[in-house]
């Protein structure tokens, strides 16, 4: 695996995603749910709205960092709003 | 409506998604892996945190380079899909004729993207070239490797050359599912040739056309061949779209931090993008469904 020149921080971020990925597909198996309509107007499932939520936070931390608004892990605490509005809401 | 969505079905997709590990989950880790370190070759990193996200988010080469590529997309699919809509409409409707037109369609489609470079790059030149001979005959000073404009109006003119046919197919196939008695009804209520358009056929055409505008951006979004054999994505810079310009930090300048940086968040915009149409076109599907 050393061509893939792996680090410790971007192992833990897979991991993490592996992770949720992992959970969300047990939760779906044993709790089937209905699709619901929210403030876009689109159906989402738990597994739209996680996507929603990785992939809003990829830009939050990107625009987090291009704006130098501060150090990063503020920007992952924003994510986790972010994460909880769309879970709540969309 | 009320029916619960049973994800069990999902397991049967698992072979499908241990292929697309090889090909694509597994070198988008290294990307990723990449993005964080800087090399100078021999398989050595060292550490470098988020510093080329940050450089890359910074760097004018890579926001003009975003531009230049969100102008080409616009500006070919401006054309294509008007253009493909209308071809589409006037393409005989059924006998030898409507064969004759599919095939003469499709023949851009089937040609790969360096011949397309390749044919415009000649088909261009001033001294062999009958496009660029014929214009310059008429007196108009054509040079696509100096004048940027002329670059530009070559690569879209081949864009739109090599893809229209593509929107024609896919627009046609959408009107030959309208039935006669759509029209029929059109005729009794004496509508116009207009109001038959909007009302019958572009709504009945909105799902292939979504399709095809999903597609067509997406392919120009990521061109690279046909610009880089027919400009090098020249002069200057005026062509160097996103591919091209990923290309020649990669593997020109081996600068692989940052162009891992880059390439990811290529890759976001274009996740995104294609998530919005994803979503617009089943939705469609949905209403229309109900």
């Amino acid at each position: 695996m050393d061509w893939m020149a792996w680090t410790w921080p971007t192992a833990t971020f897979f991991l993490v995603i592996a992770g949720l990925l992992l959970t969300f597909t047990i939760i779906a198996v044993k709790f089937p749910e209905t699709p619901r309509t929210g403030i876009l107007r689109i159906e989402t499932t738990r597994g739209d709205r996680l996507f929603i939520t990785l992939l809003g936070s990829a830009f939050i931390n990107l625009a987090w960092l291009g704006l130098g608004l501060g150090p990063q892990y503020f920007a992952l605490l924003v994510c986790l709003v972010y994460a909880a509005a769309v879970f709540r809401w969309v | 409506m009320n029916k619960t969505v049973n994800q069990k079905a999902w397991f049967l997709i698992l072979p499908v998604l241990i292929l697309v590990a090889f090909s694509a989950v597994i070198p988008l880790m290294t990307v990723v892996n990449y993005s964080v370190q800087d090399t100078f070759g021999n398989n050595q990193f060292f550490w470098a945190g988020l510093d080329w996200f940050r450089d890359m988010l910074h760097s004018d080469r890579m926001w003009n380079a975003l531009s230049r590529q969100l102008m080409f997309s616009g500006i070919i699919l401006a054309i294509e899909i008007p253009l493909g809509i209308y071809v589409a409409l006037n393409m005989p409707k059924s006998g030898f004729w409507s064969s004759f037109c599919l095939v003469l369609m499709s023949l851009p489609l089937l040609i790969p993207w360096n011949v397309v470079g390749t044919i415009w790059q000649i088909f261009g030149r001033v001294d062999i070239g009958l496009l660029g001979y014929t214009l310059d005959a008429l007196g108009i000073d054509y040079n696509y490797t100096q004048n940027s404009f002329h670059a530009w109006v070559t690569v879209i003119v081949m864009d739109v050359w090599h893809w229209t046919s593509l929107v024609a197919l896919l627009a046609f196939a959408g009107l030959r599912s309208i039935p006669d008695a759509y029209y029929q009804a059109a005729k009794i209520d004496q509508a116009s040739r207009w109001a038959v358009f909007r009302y019958i056929e572009l709504p009945k055409m909105a799902g292939v056309l979504m399709i095809a505008i999903l597609l067509r951006f997406m392919d120009s979004f990521m061109i690279y061949t046909e610009p880089f054999v027919v400009t090098g994505g020249g002069p200057g810079n005026a062509t160097t779209f996103l591919s091209i310009d990923l290309v020649k930090m990669a593997l020109g300048q081996f600068d692989l931090g940052p162009a891992a940086a880059f390439s990811l968040m290529y890759f976001l915009v274009i996740l995104v993008i294609s998530w919005v149409f994803y979503t617009v076109m089943t939705t469609l599907d949905k209403r229309e469904g109900n």
